[in-house]
């Protein structure tokens, strides 16, 4: 029935009985929505560091100089570096620094490593264009006719597992959001259907003094919105502390892997307007199942 | 007389509230024209014919129900509990649809029509249920003023015809007072009071006077009389015989074992068919 253009005014709001029709609903969506924030930012935060490794080491190459003789390796490693500067699709040729690698190795042979004997290889990091990064078998040869004792390293081939296992939470963390919303949805669809035959007898009374199915369904839309708001901003500032409290231990932690899984700009309004989402998302149902459910009476 | 004068009163407030254009706000339930020439042709607000009720699969309640109501006629249907007259009225005010035969209602046939056009047709008609049925948790006023609100008056207009009806109903200080808290017979004069508010064309009351004592009973008769006088159809359910006395112009139904039992025929009159 979708006549009756009037909305209830304020006096009809009382016309269910405040207070009966909540019960568990808004603590039940509290902790949906609690559930579903962490998991969005979960998913947020992945998809953030898959986009920044990629961007970051993704396209990137590391040639290597394998040759015991310094004089060899530092001349091989000149001729590799002017090589691969003119190269189309190299953005950036960065000889590493002797320093640069007793640091890197430091943990493992000690602060006398590069003073010793022990030949350590010459390092070049190359960021390419995704383009020349496609082409790498031209680059490798490239190199290797001027350096022989040059081996080319794609980062990309051993970040691979690990791009693949963010890309699987990322799609994990959606599917939980969905699963979360659809059980919101389910949660909003008892409830409006409890709540249709508490107040059955008001509603058989309203429609026989002419009440359409379109005003009996706004009566329940907004006390199931009210509720919805209730647990949403509860479960949405709970989520919001835990994130921030993560935030600041893995700050502490100093990890660049973890560090670069933070949640962008858009990706927080996304966060705060999953609340209001839940709150439409609700009253879309909960119009639904009831106009339903009146569909069926007289 | 008094009490009349005061519900004319009454009825002035009424004709300055602010209410949307009959039946639903334009949207569902407008008499169409076939019906509009039916109702001039015939001037039968209510017309049954072969009408047959049955809940279930079982035994059908009424049966054969043939008769019209005109329009601003007043009725009391009579018959032994268990005849069917709660049923008849059902159909009247449209909490259900008939299991065979034609109802016309404002000349319009109501057993076909969809269920869009029902909330016009129901803001037209008054009930007062035999059990009340008022909303437990709203308050005496309130009550009364759900059919307005319903029908889209504001609440800034609600305020003087409540106050009023529920003075003419003798319960000026009980307007705040939640049903529970309201005797059986304040109590139906609460659900007359919310009945008789919207000023409808047809007024369907299941046993009005059942609860009240004799001088309320002849009270709400008389405002139904008055109602009747400003043009509602009016079709009160009584098993008190002795208020079939007090409206001199009343027609009488009596319904037996579902069916019309009227042996003579000079107590209702028979349907007409609308020219084509």
């Amino acid at each position: 029935m979708k006549g009756g253009r009037r909305r209830f005014g304020a006096a009809e709001r009382g016309l269910l009985p405040e207070g009966r029709l909540s019960g568990p609903m808004p603590w039940v969506i509290a902790i949906m929505m609690f559930l579903t924030v962490l998991a969005a930012a979960a998913g947020l935060g992945l998809a953030g560091a898959a986009t920044r490794l990629d961007d970051q080491i993704g396209s990137r190459v590391t040639v290597q100089i394998i040759e015991a003789r310094p004089r060899q390796r530092d001349a091989q490693a000149a001729a590799a570096a002017d090589t691969l500067r003119r190269l189309p699709g190299v953005i950036s040729v960065r000889p590493v620094s002797e320093e640069e690698i007793a640091t890197l190795l430091e943990p493992w042979i000690g602060s006398i490593g590069l003073e010793s004997d022990l030949p350590v290889p010459a390092l070049i990091d190359v960021d390419l264009t995704p383009a020349a990064h496609a082409g790498l078998e031209r680059l490798r040869s490239a190199v290797v006719a001027v350096a022989p004792a040059a081996r080319v390293d794609d980062n990309a081939q051993w970040l691979a597992p690990l791009a693949s296992l963010i890309g699987a939470l990322k799609w994990l963390a959606a599917g939980l959001v969905l699963l979360m919303v659809g059980a919101t949805a389910a949660t909003v669809v008892l409830a409006a259907r409890a709540a249709l035959d508490t107040h059955r007898g008001t509603i058989e009374i309203l429609h026989l003094m002419g009440a359409t199915d379109v005003q009996v369904a706004r009566l329940f839309q907004r006390r199931i919105a009210l509720d919805a708001l209730f647990g949403g901003l509860v479960g949405f500032i709970l989520a919001g502390g835990v994130l921030i409290g993560l935030g600041e231990r893995v700050s502490a932690l100093g990890s660049e892997l973890l560090g670069s899984a933070t949640i962008p700009t858009q990706g927080w309004a996304v966060l705060i307007g999953l609340p209001m989402f839940g709150v439409l998302l609700a009253m879309l149902v909960a119009r639904l199942t009831i106009l339903r459910a009146l569909g069926r009476l007289l | 007389m008094t009490e009349f004068s005061a519900f004319q009163r009454t009825l002035g407030s009424w004709a300055g509230l602010k209410r949307p254009a009959r039946p639903c706000d334009g949207s569902c339930g407008a008499v169409n024209e076939a019906g509009r020439r039916f109702l001039n042709a015939t001037g039968s607000i209510v017309q049954f014919e072969n009408v047959g009720l049955r809940y279930g699969t079982g035994a059908e309640t009424l049966s054969d129900l043939s008769f019209s109501l005109k329009e601003g006629g007043f009725y009391f249907l009579t018959g032994p509990s268990g005849a069917g007259k709660t049923s008849l009225l059902k159909l009247l005010y449209l909490a259900l649809r008939p299991s065979r035969g034609l109802i016309r209602l404002f000349g319009e046939d109501i057993v076909t029509m969809s269920r869009s056009r029902l909330p016009g047709f129901r803001r037209r008609i008054g009930v007062v249920f035999q059990e009340f049925r008022l909303v437990s948790h709203l308050s005496a006023f309130d009550n009364v003023a759900l059919p307005l609100r319903v029908a889209g008056v504001e609440d800034k207009d609600l305020h003087t015809p409540v106050t009023e009806m529920l003075a003419w109903v003798g319960l000026a200080d009980r307007a705040s007072a939640r049903p529970a808290t309201l005797s059986g017979g304040e109590q139906q004069r609460v659900a007359i009071a919310r009945a008789v508010i919207g000023r409808p064309e047809l007024l369907v009351a299941d046993e009005p006077t059942g609860n009240v004592d004799p001088e309320m009973a002849k009270r709400l008769l008389h405002l139904f009389d008055s109602l009747n006088k400003l043009g509602t159809t009016v079709i009160v359910a009584t098993h008190d015989l002795h208020l079939l006395s007090r409206v001199q112009r009343a027609e009488m139904l009596r319904l037996d074992r579902g069916q019309i039992a009227d042996p003579t025929g000079a107590l209702r009159n028979p349907p007409k068919r609308a020219e084509a």
